[in-house]
């Protein structure tokens, strides 16, 4: 067994989303490790903003808790409010952004708002947050959830955040051509979306599952993607680099 | 100079009307004057609509505490422990009541501020196409851009006005004028928005630091109704250079609100058996010490000379 965590195999693999020289959504908790991991290795260049009015073009030296505490805010690229991070979004000028959700369906799209919908609550969640603008305004969004049945469903009872929202063409028809979910990371795999339809479709398999495993735990028919392999396990200089953000191992 | 000096439990009193729109905190997870949502609480306010795009946990204990008619807002719940127990309560039973949700998202809530503070009649937005927060929020109205060639949907959002916004600033003098650093969120829009604002201020200073440094005003005297000194007002919140998050006491409070006996018991504890906000500090005692930033960062000082 290799020496790393599920989350941090689901950190690394989130840090491989991003690519050097890009405009990072970060939002909160295991992204804002992965955009640490992903500044100290391959995309040195990578800036990321944090919806609350930080951003940032290097990693806080102390593990954050909120994208707010004081950590965040020492020697950031910019201090500043709401409207100045988040409008670089509906600028169309984020290129990756992250969000985690309650529960998914095949295309993409998330609920954070009411289990059972708006007009029969069975669960009230918190709410958009940045979510719901995150995942219509990024040019690629990352979703990162636990693997359930009940979470990946094959259609959610309310979408806070949008995907493909039904299918082919179906954010064009919503005013929101670009953009979409590039990648879905949970702790057993990563899936993507495919073809026309852009149904997400398993792409990789973390190490010590298995794609029948990953299609059980799925509330749709999950199909597989051509090519699909295993995820790659954490290299060496990945690995050094969450040591270094994650000081604490809260992600251990 | 006109003194807008009182304390906060006056501040309260005279400016937080049962029923009124209420913004306490609008930089998410930072400032949030929590010694003004433990005041509301003790007063027993009613009928109050929360607004705010995140404040913590502190929509979550007003509304298990029986304050809150409405919120008006993009997330309730607590951001260590993640849901709101209290908000799941009254949203799914109705416990203590019943709540109108107002669904927005950040930049939405934003760009309803921002139309409230500068009198525009609404905001056109494009940050929420293909959401259900279109359809679960009456508020919002669909059009089409008359600017564009095609037929391209915009949402419009109308302005947020609220009564009353309660923010927490490192220093401000006694005329209201304020300094704060670090990431805003929301503040200067709710702010300005707003028909009545309140300061808490972990520290008043003389006129002439605030007016040392004009460019990092949050929202000039003129605006503001009071000013409040409260020492760590924003405790469990951090507060850039003065104070460290207090994350034991959202994951205790998290803990102990799961059922309405836990609450109440907490509430007791945390809000009605303290004396006030020097109260609350005094039973924090070491615990508060320990939060307390002590290094310096500061940042170069900038010159403003004219001649």
């Amino acid at each position: 067994m290799a020496d790393y965590s599920t989350q941090e195999l689901m950190i690394i693999a989130a840090a491989r989303e991003i690519r050097d020289g890009e405009l990072v959504f970060v939002g909160m908790r295991l992204p804002i490790t992965a955009y640490g991991v992903a500044r100290l290795t391959h995309a040195p260049n990578a800036v990321g903003m944090f919806e609350g009015g930080v951003v940032r073009d290097a990693p806080a030296e102390e593990t954050l808790y909120t994208m707010c505490d004081p950590a965040n805010q020492r020697n950031a690229a910019w201090t500043t409010g709401l409207i100045q991070v988040m409008g670089h979004l509906q600028a169309g000028r984020v290129d990756t952004g992250f969000i985690g959700g309650a529960e998914i369906d095949k295309w993409g799209n998330i609920n954070t708002s009411y289990i059972g919908g708006h007009e029969d609550v069975q669960v009230k969640l918190p709410g958009s947050g940045g979510a719901a603008d995150i995942a219509a305004m990024s040019r690629r969004l990352i979703a990162i959830m636990n693997h359930e049945k009940r979470r990946l469903v094959e259609r959610v009872s309310y979408i806070t955040s949008p995907g493909y929202i039904d299918g082919e063409g179906g954010r064009a028809k919503a005013g929101i051509a670009a953009g979409g979910p590039a990648a879905v990371i949970t702790d057993k795999a990563v899936l993507r979306p495919h073809g026309p339809a852009n149904e997400l479709h398993l792409s990789s398999v973390h190490p010590g599952h298995t794609a029948d495993e990953v299609i059980e735990n799925t509330g749709w028919e999950l199909k597989t993607a051509p090519g699909m392999t295993e995820t790659p396990a954490p290299g060496e200089a990945e690995m050094t680099a969450l040591h270094q953000v994650d000081r604490q191992g809260f992600w251990r | 100079m006109i003194e807008k000096i009182c304390s906060l439990n006056d501040a309260v009193r005279n400016l937080v009307r049962d029923g009124d729109g209420v913004v306490i905190g609008a930089s998410l997870e930072t400032a949030i004057p929590f010694a003004a949502t433990y005041e509301i609480i003790r007063q027993g306010k009613k009928n109050l609509e929360m607004i705010a795009p995140i404040s913590d946990a502190s929509t979550d204990m007003l509304i298990g505490a029986g304050c809150v008619g409405a919120v008006t807002g993009a997330w309730v719940g607590n951001v260590s422990g993640g849901l709101g127990h209290n908000y799941r309560r009254a949203a799914e039973k109705q416990i203590p009541h019943a709540l109108d949700i107002n669904d927005y998202s950040n930049f939405t809530i934003g760009m309803a501020l921002f139309a409230g503070a500068y009198g525009l009649p609404y905001a056109p937005v494009r940050s929420i196409l293909g959401s259900d927060i279109i359809n679960s929020n009456p508020a919002f109205k669909m059009a089409t851009n008359p600017f564009s060639t095609e037929t391209e949907p915009v949402v419009l959002v109308p302005p947020v006005k609220p009564d009353v916004a309660i923010l927490g600033v490192q220093r401000a003098d006694a005329a209201g004028n304020n300094h704060y650093w670090g990431s805003s969120g929301l503040a200067q829009e709710a702010a300005l928005a707003a028909d009545r604002v309140i300061i808490v201020a972990d520290e008043i200073v003389e006129p002439e630091v605030i007016s040392s440094d004009p460019s990092r005003v949050l929202v000039p005297g003129f605006r503001v109704a009071a000013v409040c000194h409260v020492p760590a007002g924003t405790h469990p919140a951090p507060l850039t250079g003065r104070w460290q998050r207090d994350s034991a006491f959202f994951n205790d409070y998290h803990a102990r609100s799961r059922d309405v006996d836990g609450y109440m018991a907490w509430l007791d504890e945390w809000v009605f058996a303290v004396e006030g906000a020097p109260g609350y500090a005094e039973k924090l005692g070491e615990r508060l010490s320990a939060l307390k930033i002590a290094g310096s960062w500061n940042a170069a000082p900038a010159n403003y000379a004219a001649e």
